[in-house]
């Protein structure tokens, strides 16, 4: 029996899988006509029964969100859906809106009338033009077909470029026509979210996952994964394995697996570090192969599930150079508006920039350790402790490659080695 | 070029408030100029009743806004780490070598402007180039020079996973200020490897 258990991914490879005509031939919108017949809050125990966490990195249970939004309240409420997939390593909602945007917008539709919204907003980044239009044309034939309008709305707005609008409060700001900053929080988005309103922001797959559960239960949804992790999930594989991509499977499998199903890693090489969930999760390494990728399990070992972005580098990548990279990142995308985040990262990228080239000395270890340790929890939202683990963790497991740097005077490491263009990659 | 205000108003009302279209009526203003200009931060400005400065300040927090015109064709290449260390690296210093150009610079035919981005959410078809942020996939040095090259002479190559022809930066900005032009039907709907784990499950792997 396969390992796999593709749901939201089940069929994509139909050539128009995109369109309302293929959603509707695999029995699409027949779930929102299901829930928008049962009690509200009957949907919303439903979602609690399955056990859905989100899918955008954090995990929290979706169910119990939905919850939180008072009722009863003569205020209006609101879905926002978050479509602005940018953490380095993530891309598993971007190919989902490409190949099937229908299964978001049902989703929509149900957790509307689950959290009695009358309004959904899709806030989609903005460097991903095709994907735009399929979700914008999914919208207009939803709308045709007379899923939407009818008591539910969803408007698509457009991101322009800023990783910071990933954050949900961030992205409130921007949805609302200013710099995308984090909001201080309490109050939370669930009493106080757009325009000041009781919100639920919700990541792509994990509203995406609702119409599945409405269709064939809590107890079908609940009968993948593992004890507190339940479901499937999209495992999104990258780097330097013979065959990238997306692999469905139920929480709890293993890199190992993975790996197994993808050919492993590129051929005459072998894993040397690799994220579990984008760059914002601590680094794992080769010891790490057997730790069950759920929330738990990731977490007990030290790191964070997050959006299961698996970016896998082998022996000839330099962990120092790419710890530098993620760095930089993290500098050019701090928002400014906290000032450990801000001045930290700009520090933090100065000194490893010495200890790449080689003129750093070892004492910059303990003041990269003593920096983050300052950036570490001191900001309105998670962008800066991100921007820790990196380091943290390449500093705990790779050490001597740092030193090899000063003993060096260089980086030892030749970066073609590591490219694609000397090896031989291909389907 | 001149804005047109009707338009404007309905990109307006897709929201309960007016400032929240503050986003789409810059990439209109892309769409009609090739970047955000003076008149056009003061046209928003005006039909929004905020002041300039409210509109600068949101159009200059965010990279897609551009303040100077970009090429015909921009091209972004990725140099965040994953891509970066599978050859991003290299696609972008050899085309900043092949077109004469910095980070940020345009051609002198106004054909090619050249930025180096972030992560583009297709880390399994690494190293990704983007051009008007359409896909190119699976990119060589080779591969990156022949799309340059193309956009320079008028016919860049098309999209990997797009519509059959890469449109202008114009005309996709126009797309993201949410304005359909009918190209959603074309193109693949997905890669191989947005396929894989689907493909070897109905092969019970």
């Amino acid at each position: 029996m396969s390992k796999l258990t593709p749901v939201l991914s089940a069929h994509w490879d139909e050539k128009d899988s995109f369109t309302i005509e293929a959603y509707t031939r695999h029995g699409g919108y027949s779930a929102s006509k299901k829930a928008l017949a049962m009690d509200p809050d009957a949907v919303i125990q439903m979602v609690k029964d399955s056990g859905l966490r989100g899918r955008g990195g954090a995990g929290f249970p979706t169910g119990m969100k939905w919850g939180f939004i008072p009722q009863g309240d003569d205020k209006d409420h609101y879905l926002v859906v978050n479509a602005d997939e940018s953490e380095p390593g993530t891309c598993k909602d971007t190919p989902l809106l490409m190949a099937n945007p229908h299964v978001l917008i049902e989703g929509c539709i149900i957790a509307c009338h689950a959290i009695r919204a009358k309004r959904a907003f899709i806030y989609i980044r903005g460097e991903v033009t095709h994907v735009v239009r399929r979700v914008n044309a999914a919208i207009a034939d939803a709308y045709k077909a007379g899923h939407l309008g009818n008591g539910i709305d969803v408007t698509l707005h457009i991101g322009a470029g800023a990783y910071i609008c990933g954050e949900e409060t961030a992205l409130l700001d921007s949805l609302e026509g200013f710099r995308g900053q984090p909001r201080l929080r309490p109050p939370f988005p669930a009493i106080a979210g757009l325009y000041a309103r009781p919100t639920v922001v919700n990541n792509v797959e994990s509203i995406s996952s609702v119409p599945a559960i409405i269709a064939n239960g809590a107890e079908w949804y609940q009968s993948m994964g593992t004890e507190k992790s339940k479901g499937a999930t999209l495992y999104s594989l990258s780097g330097h394995v013979n065959n990238p991509g997306q692999f469905e499977a139920p929480l709890g499998i293993t890199l190992r697996e993975i790996l197994e199903l993808a050919g492993g890693v590129r051929t005459g090489h072998k894993l040397k570090f690799w994220t579990p969930g984008g760059s914002s999760t601590p680094l794992f390494t080769d010891a790490h192969l057997d730790i069950p990728l759920d929330y738990e399990g990731v977490s007990a070992a030290g790191s964070m599930l997050g959006t299961k972005a698996l970016q896998i580098f082998d022996e000839t990548t330099c962990v120092v150079r790419a710890v530098l990279r993620w760095t930089e990142f993290y500098k050019h995308e701090s928002c400014g508006k906290c000032t450990p985040c801000r001045e930290g990262t700009w520090w933090l990228v100065q000194i490893l920039r010495d200890l790449e080239n080689g003129t750093g000395t070892e004492a910059d270890l303990e003041k990269l350790l003593d920096l983050c340790d300052n950036i570490m929890g001191r900001s309105f939202c998670a962008l800066g402790d991100g921007a820790t683990s990196p380091i943290t963790s390449s500093i705990k497991y790779f050490r001597d490659e740092y030193i090899a740097h000063l003993t060096n005077g260089a980086c030892p490491f030749d970066p073609v080695k590591s490219t694609l263009f000397t090896g031989a990659v291909s389907y | 070029m001149t804005l047109d205000r009707e338009l404007m108003q309905t990109i307006i009302k897709r929201y309960p408030r007016s400032r929240s279209a503050i986003m789409p009526l810059l990439h209109y203003v892309q769409s009609v100029s090739g970047y955000v200009t003076n008149e056009g931060i003061e046209t928003i400005s005006e039909i929004l009743e905020i002041e300039t400065a409210e509109v600068s300040a949101v159009a200059t927090f965010y990279t897609q806004y551009k303040r100077k015109p970009v090429g015909e064709y921009h091209v972004g290449v990725c140099t965040n780490t994953l891509c970066a260390v599978m050859g991003g690296d290299a696609i972008f210093a050899s085309l900043k070598d092949h077109l004469g150009i910095e980070n940020d610079g345009v051609t002198a035919d106004g054909k090619v402007s050249l930025e180096h981005i972030e992560c583009n959410a297709a880390c399994d078809y690494a190293p990704v180039v983007m051009a008007n942020w359409e896909f190119y996939d699976n990119q060589t040095v080779e591969s990156a020079k022949a799309l340059v090259d193309g956009a320079r002479a008028g016919n860049p190559p098309a999209p990997t996973r797009g519509p059959s022809r890469l449109v202008t930066y114009k005309e996709a900005s126009a797309v993201l200020a949410g304005l359909d032009d009918g190209l959603a039907r074309e193109g693949v709907q997905a890669g191989e490897p947005t396929l894989l784990g689907l493909k070897l499950s109905k092969e019970g792997k």
